[in-house]
């Protein structure tokens, strides 16, 4: 007889994860006008992400931190074949035709990134010298210039964040952040002048939407329109009116958040984003109760990255970010991004689970 | 164990500063979303309804119209007016090459035409497709194309009725005819309505009326469209075989003055009206006038015998054949002899009839001309007619009296025509023309007396007989009346010698008449000109059908109309040129 605990999930976090799984399917039948086939996919998307995470979580952290590199040389080398498949076709491409599937092996990175840095720095003495650092930099940057190249922007940002939070964590040294992020700065006009004209328009557009209500504004205007018409109580599931008339773009994956929000209102909002704090919460636990560095990190990372998901969504659906292509996680339509989280999810269940094992 | 030795070097300072920045970046969005959905709630509820709630034109069905069965002449049936949004269309360029096969468009030319509105938010892609192929083009779902619903007139009667119904533009709004004329009683009143659109602009909902749509009414004619296809068919054959410039047909209800055909050569389709000239779209009937010549003698004849100067068998001497009236010759076709008045008419001597107007008073002829609405517009309401001039009486001298009592010196349409000829069928009273059906008593102008008038309708019976010029005009089974004319054309320099237009107007049955056509028919070239020749075929044609179609009892059952010889007979006096 198999115990639950020989299974290595997490309660509280299963059950947060479930909870908002069950929100997405409400959420997307509105925003899919009412489309049961989208939400029927959404449930087998859910069921294979559920079961990537449990098959994850039985995973013990050694073995995790024993194939991080390895995880992360086989995700470099998708990531080149995906760069030459868009050299030779002259095209962007994200996508990997595997024949059976398409995959998105900047996906990979999401996860790759993250492990293989916590394995470098568990590797060496902490906190980190100036070799390890400029090692993790290169691990960190080769692998965001390539989703850069594809392009896409959204996924380089939430890379580059995963990684830097295991950098951060690992214990760089305050005066070396200080002298980047001046660094930073200086080079910030440089790195303008190469983004896409379109990413370009995107961040002007943040600053002032109005200017271009019907060209690169647009989104950013009928989705505010949409979270604040919501008011307190919102408009009812099903009822609003800019994600039903569809002047909502992109609703049922970036912009689910603008039709949660114009349906369910502030009360609404506050529910979801205490489902949110609560699965966060939980995660920075596990990463507190953790007993090792490699978890510790890669626990912290998986949690903090989750939360800058949320965080980047949220702020561009209601206007106060630019807009990058990071869908709401766990709510919005879509299978790669979710299967990638719960992947996360699992490495954290495994995380603390298999902690409890040790300590008995 | 080697795993706590490990964790000492980790940082947990590092990771509450992690907590405290999340924390606060959760306060961060919980309040940016109270700000939106509290404190700005209200001010973005406008706005979504500001995009969501729009008031829309409710295009009003035009009315139809309809002949006096019931047949439609102009109907509005509904279409679809394909558009887009520019600035989304371009987001569906792979469709595009779909969209232009169904639409039958060139696959170019919608690139053309998006780069022609990139700038704008609204732009038609193809005007006016039947409904159902529309809903095909919104199946395509090519982002930013919607429809919009639009009312495309359909002439059943195409030609045929094509000067009198006229058309409307793309618009719906009339430009021709009575459509022209008629604009704002067919086209009634737009309304407004509040909807609801989506964010592709495509109406999802109505929530109210705000005004309410007042569709077009019905107008109904006196037209009958079965005369209109035979005065069709008749007048546009004679034009053609008589290789003449232009022809008009005109009938009446002699009992009520109503208008039953109207027609006129060259003619053109208003449901096709792609490769047309202005020229055609004029309705001669109404718009341009003649010198009626000859088929005004009548008019003459009844002048003189109201004066009582004159009976029907008063006798004028046409010897030698002209008359010398100032520095003017007036010409017969060949010397009469001496004829009886009513041999005048039924032979059209100029002479005689010249002859008998000097011996009238001038306000006596130009009375009875004015009374028969000679310079006076009929004002039957079709847009564009002419009135005609007559000049008054007390500028006449000799001459111009002498030539007005053949039909020089005075013009009018076909339509004024047909109207005075109302009277000689009617017992002497001139009757109004309409273009609606009538109810009840049509009150008409008495111009002669019953005796006049029947005494006149004898002559114009004879005219139409072995003797006269008219004997084409000659019906079978029915009695025939009418006069023959045909007239010298004029041109900038006065009157072309050999460019004439003939012209019969006449009634029948002559014992209760029924119908009164008058057949114009501009420069023929070939077959003859004289009226006799040419115009008075078309009115024998036309009437033998009408009558019987219209099931008016015969008059003339058992008279062999055999005894007419032959009735294309060159050994007959169709001669009657009125020289002028």
């Amino acid at each position: 007889m198999l115990r639950t605990d020989q299974l290595h999930i997490d309660w509280p976090l299963m059950v947060g994860l479930l909870t908002l799984s069950f929100i997405s399917l409400f959420v997307l039948y509105s925003a899919g006008g009412e489309d049961l086939g989208m939400v029927f996919r959404q449930v087998l998307r859910i069921i294979m992400a559920f079961a990537v995470m449990i098959a994850v979580a039985q995973v013990a952290p050694s073995s995790l931190m024993r194939w991080s590199p390895y995880l992360f040389i086989g995700g470099m080398i998708l990531l080149l074949a995906v760069w030459g498949v868009g050299v030779i076709g002259k095209g962007a491409q994200r996508w990997l035709n595997l024949g059976l599937f398409q995959f998105q092996p900047a996906e990979i990175m999401k996860l790759a990134v993250p492990m293989t840095l916590a394995w470098l720095f568990t590797k060496h003495p902490l906190p980190p010298d100036l070799k390890v650092l400029g090692l993790a930099a290169l691990l960190l940057g080769f692998p965001i210039i390539l989703v850069l190249k594809q392009p896409d922007l959204g996924t380089a940002l939430m890379i580059a964040a995963s990684g830097l939070v295991v950098i951060f964590l690992a214990g760089m040294r305050w005066r070396l952040i200080g002298l980047l992020t001046l660094a930073a700065a200086a080079i910030a006009p440089l790195i303008w002048s190469h983004l896409h004209a379109y990413q370009q328009k995107r961040i002007t557009t943040l600053f002032d939407p109005w200017a271009d209500p019907l060209g690169s504004g647009y989104h950013t205007i009928q989705s505010t329109i949409a979270v604040g018409s919501g008011g307190i109580f919102g408009k009812g599931w099903l009822n609003g009116s800019q994600s039903q008339l569809e002047f909502i773009p992109e609703r049922s994956t970036d912009f689910i958040f603008a039709v949660f929000s114009e349906e369910f209102g502030l009360i609404g909002v506050s529910i979801l984003l205490a489902v949110y704090v609560f699965v966060v919460v939980r995660g920075i636990y596990i990463a507190y109760c953790a007993k090792d560095t490699y978890a510790r990190l890669l626990a912290g990372g998986f949690a903090l990255t989750f939360f800058f998901y949320i965080f980047v969504n949220i702020g561009m659906v209601s206007g106060v970010l630019p807009i990058v292509g990071v869908p709401l996680p766990l709510i919005s339509y879509g299978g790669t991004s979710m299967v990638t989280l719960m992947a996360a999810f699992g490495i954290l269940m495994s995380i603390h689970t298999h902690r409890k094992l040790l300590s008995h | 164990m080697n795993s706590t030795r490990k964790i000492q070097v980790y940082y947990p300072g590092r990771f509450w500063i992690m907590v405290l920045f999340l924390l606060g970046c959760f306060f961060a969005i919980a309040l940016r979303t109270y700000y939106l959905q509290v404190v700005r709630s209200d001010y973005l509820q406008r706005q979504a309804d500001a995009r969501h709630l729009r008031v829309v034109k409710v295009t009003a069905l035009r009315g139809m119209i309809l002949d006096r069965n019931g047949d439609p002449l102009a109907i509005s049936t509904p279409v679809d007016s394909v558009w887009a949004v520019p600035s989304e269309f371009k987001g569906g360029r792979d469709r595009w090459p779909a969209l232009a096969r169904l639409l039958d468009l060139d696959p170019g030319s919608l690139g053309s035409l998006y780069r022609r509105h990139a700038k704008r938010e609204f732009m038609y892609i193809k005007r006016q497709v039947p409904p159902a192929l529309a809903q095909r083009v919104l199946a395509l779902n090519v982002p930013g194309v919607a429809l919009r619903r639009e009312y495309k007139r359909y002439y059943p009667a195409g030609a045929m009725t094509g000067h009198v119904v006229g058309f409307t533009d793309v618009d719906d709004r009339g430009q021709e005819g009575l459509e022209y004329a008629f604009d704002d009683y067919l086209s009634g009143q737009n309304g407004e309505k509040l909807v609801i659109k989506d964010g592709h602009r495509k109406i999802i909902e109505d929530v109210k009326s705000i005004q309410p749509t007042l569709d077009g009414q019905t107008l109904v004619l006196s037209l009958d469209t079965r005369l209109q296809y035979l005065a069709s068919r008749a007048l546009s054959s004679a034009v053609a075989a008589h290789g003449a410039q232009a022809g008009s047909l005109v009938i009446l209800d002699s009992r009520t003055g109503e208008l039953l055909a109207m027609v006129n050569a060259p003619d053109f389709n208003p449901n096709n009206r792609a490769k047309l000239k202005s020229d055609h779209f004029r309705n001669r009937a109404v718009t341009d006038v003649f010198e009626p010549g000859s088929t005004i003698k009548p008019f003459t004849i009844a002048t003189a015998l109201e004066s009582r100067k004159f009976g029907p068998d008063s006798r004028i001497d046409t010897s030698p054949g002209w008359l010398q009236v100032g520095r003017h010759k007036i010409h017969d076709a060949r010397n009469y002899g001496l004829l009886t008045v009513s041999r005048v008419v039924v032979k059209s001597s100029n002479v005689g009839a010249s002859k008998i107007a000097l011996q009238l008073t001038p306000k006596s002829l130009w009375s009875m001309l004015r009374g028969l609405g000679a310079g006076r517009a009929t004002g039957i309401g079709l847009p564009g007619e002419a009135s005609g001039a007559l000049a008054p009486y007390q500028s006449w001298r000799p001459v111009k009296q002498a030539t007005i009592a053949y039909g020089y010196g005075l013009s009018m349409t076909a339509l004024q025509l047909a109207r005075a000829y109302t009277s000689l069928a009617n017992g002497g009273v001139v009757l109004p023309v309409s273009l609606k059906p009538h109810q009840g008593f049509v009150n008409g102008r008495r111009v002669m007396s019953v005796v006049t008038s029947r005494e006149v309708n004898r002559m114009l019976e004879l005219a139409v007989g072995e003797q006269g010029t008219g004997i084409a005009a000659h019906i079978p089974q029915y009695r025939a009346a009418g006069k023959t004319g045909t007239v010298h054309k004029i041109t900038k320099s006065g009157y072309a010698k050999n460019r004439y237009m003939s012209i019969f107007a006449g009634f029948a049955p002559a014992s209760h008449p029924r119908l009164v056509a008058v057949v114009m028919i501009d420069e023929p070239t070939l077959g003859g000109y004289f009226g006799g020749q040419v115009a008075a075929p078309v009115f024998a044609q036309v009437m033998t059908d009408a009558l019987r179609l219209l099931n008016v009892a015969p008059d003339a059952v058992g008279v062999n109309s055999n005894s007419f010889v032959n009735m294309s007979s060159p050994r007959h006096a169709l001669g009657e040129v009125d020289h002028g």
